[in-house]
């Protein structure tokens, strides 16, 4: 009797279930949770609050915070923005920017492959009289700097390009980007969440304008992140989109979550000391677990540009397995799927599809996120798993059988249902 | 999402994998679905010439969990019916076997085609008439 049930032994060291979906979000570090636990607590003061102790060291802690955050990306501390993450950052900076630049121009330039924090609020401000330009991007995930060239006009105000996709982990050209940007006097904001403390990133050198982070993403905790807005050459206007107190600088009212703050910042402290090694490491793991897939098994392929790309990252097409059924055969091992059938609108990743995938070939990818807390062994039982259940769910597929049979599966007349 | 126990159950061991000698005149083959929609199911009986009952029963499915338990318990189901009796399971029956949450009833609906694909099939090669009847499964 066929069966699909593992038999893959766990070895020693490994707890199950694991976690390979750090794109999503990660583990808090516990430097982190221990520099904010006395915020939740004792020094519970306001950060508004300007006449007495409570307030300012809450203030103080953060102050340190803003500078923490600050040098992680080459900006000063006056430059940072805090909010509820990057949703909202992408939004006030995306909105901000169009609501303030409005008598300039109306021209806003974007990618396919945006996160939908990106592309739905561009599509918000299409219903405002915007225009919205979407680039559409390589078949390695890259945009074409001779598309940008060519979309940008003089009622251009603002390009938004992300730093790294979420889901292939590819690294938009963002220096070079920004350089277009300048040149032609438009600002250039980068969704950097998933670049932010994982390669290095510098808003002078990559001359990035804007740029939304969080905290979540970096072992810190979530409802917290930042935005930076640039102060001088240029000095970038945003227009607040939520009114109240007059907090930070104006551009954000709401009272400071203060140990938020100060995981956010910690966060960052740590992913600066230890990036370099970090990425090796990540890479090293990234590596391996794509080469013991690519050795056992055939029809498998990378989505995305492998040279410039996340070192955690491995979004890998399975072909002629279905991308859930896959999922339910390694439950103890938690990633993603760019299946439809593992999202509420049962439509494929749209970012696969921007690469040129087919439907059929976005069903079968899975999204291997690797962290700092992931380990050598893990990697391991992973593959060992990943290839076990492959193997089985294509004996049970029709058409790896067919494919092996030697039959084109493009001259089928499929009955779409 | 969470999956029911009945589900889990065909996923980890799925009934009738395989596949039948397609040539054959007792056999009958039903591909359904589309890749770039995500399922595909190949789903084949073998019809007993004499007595119309399906003796045998094999699938292959490309798709999530729901897909593949779908086809096997439908070929666990039509195992030992007549054709005519095994056109009567309904999708219906399917999703309430297996617990399937909204989302998943279009499985169910890809298994019931499945079904009625592979006896379409037999029959055209068999040469019976809709309805099948005795008569004219002994005029092939």
């Amino acid at each position: 009797m066929s069966t699909v049930t593992s038999q893959v032994e766990v070895p020693a060291g490994v707890n199950l279930p694991i976690y390979m979906d750090n794109h999503a979000t990660s583990p808090m570090d516990s430097r982190v949770l221990e520099a904010m636990l006395p915020y939740f607590t004792n020094k519970f003061g306001n950060a508004a609050s300007r006449n007495h102790s409570f307030g300012w060291e809450a203030e103080q802690a953060v102050e340190t915070a803003r500078e923490q955050i600050a040098k992680l990306i080459g900006a000063t501390a006056k430059e940072i923005i805090f909010t509820s993450g990057a949703t909202e950052s992408n939004n006030l900076a995306i909105k901000g920017i169009a609501e303030m630049y409005r008598e300039r121009g109306n021209h806003i330039i974007t990618q396919v492959t945006e996160h939908k924090a990106v592309l739905d609020t561009c599509k918000r401000l299409e219903k405002y009289g915007y225009r919205v330009t979407y680039l559409p991007v390589k078949a390695d995930g890259l945009i074409d700097l001779e598309d940008l060239k060519r979309a940008m006009d003089d009622k251009t105000i603002l390009v938004s390009i992300m730093a790294a996709n979420n889901e292939i982990g590819v690294l938009q050209p963002i220096r070079e980007i920004g350089k277009l940007c300048h040149e032609k006097n438009v600002i250039f904001h980068t969704d950097a969440v998933q670049a932010v403390g994982k390669v290095p990133l510098n808003v002078i050198a990559d001359n990035i304008d804007v740029l939304s982070l969080t905290a979540h993403k970096i072992y810190g905790p979530k409802g917290v992140g930042a935005l930076y807005v640039r102060r001088r050459n240029p000095r970038v206007q945003i227009a607040a989109q939520i009114d109240g107190g007059g907090h930070e600088r104006g551009m954000r009212s709401g009272t400071l979550n203060v140990p938020g703050i100060v995981g956010l910042g910690k966060a960052c402290e740590i992913a600066q000391s230890e990036m370099e090694n970090e990425s090796a490491y990540l890479r090293g793991l990234r590596d391996r677990l794509n080469n013991k897939l690519q050795s056992e098994l055939d029809y498998i392929h990378v989505n995305g540009s492998m040279e410039h790309r996340l070192p955690g990252n491995l979004n890998v097409s399975f072909v002629y397995v279905e991308g859930e059924s896959l999922l339910m055969g390694i439950n103890d091992v938690a990633v993603s799927s760019g299946s439809a059938c593992t999202s509420a609108t049962l439509e494929p990743s749209y970012v696969l599809k921007a690469l040129g995938l087919g439907d059929d070939v976005a069903h079968s990818s899975i999204r291997f996120g690797l962290g700092r807390f992931n380990t050598q062994a893990e990697v391991d039982y992973v593959a060992t798993k990943v290839i076990d259940i492959v193997k089985k769910l294509r004996e049970l597929s029709p058409l790896y059988e067919m494919v092996k049979d030697g039959i084109d599966l493009t001259k089928i007349q499929w009955a779409a249902h | 999402m969470a999956y029911s126990d009945k589900v889990i159950d065909h996923y980890n061991n799925p009934r009738n994998v395989g596949q039948l000698d397609k040539a054959s005149t007792e056999v009958g083959t039903g591909l359904v679905g589309a890749p770039e929609c995500g399922d595909v199911m190949r789903l084949q009986i073998r019809v007993n010439p004499e007595t119309q009952v399906i003796e045998e029963a094999k699938f292959k499915t490309f798709g999530c969990g729901s897909a593949i338990a779908s086809s096997s318990l439908a070929t666990e189901w039509i195992k030992g019916r007549t054709v005519e009796d095994a056109l009567a399971i309904k999708n219906t029956d399917i999703v309430k076997e297996l617990s399937l949450p909204p989302v998943k009833i279009h499985c169910s609906v890809l298994a019931e085609d499945a079904i009625r694909a592979a006896i379409g099939d037999w029959k055209k090669k068999n040469g019976v008439a809709e309805p099948a009847t005795a008569t004219a499964a002994a005029a092939h």
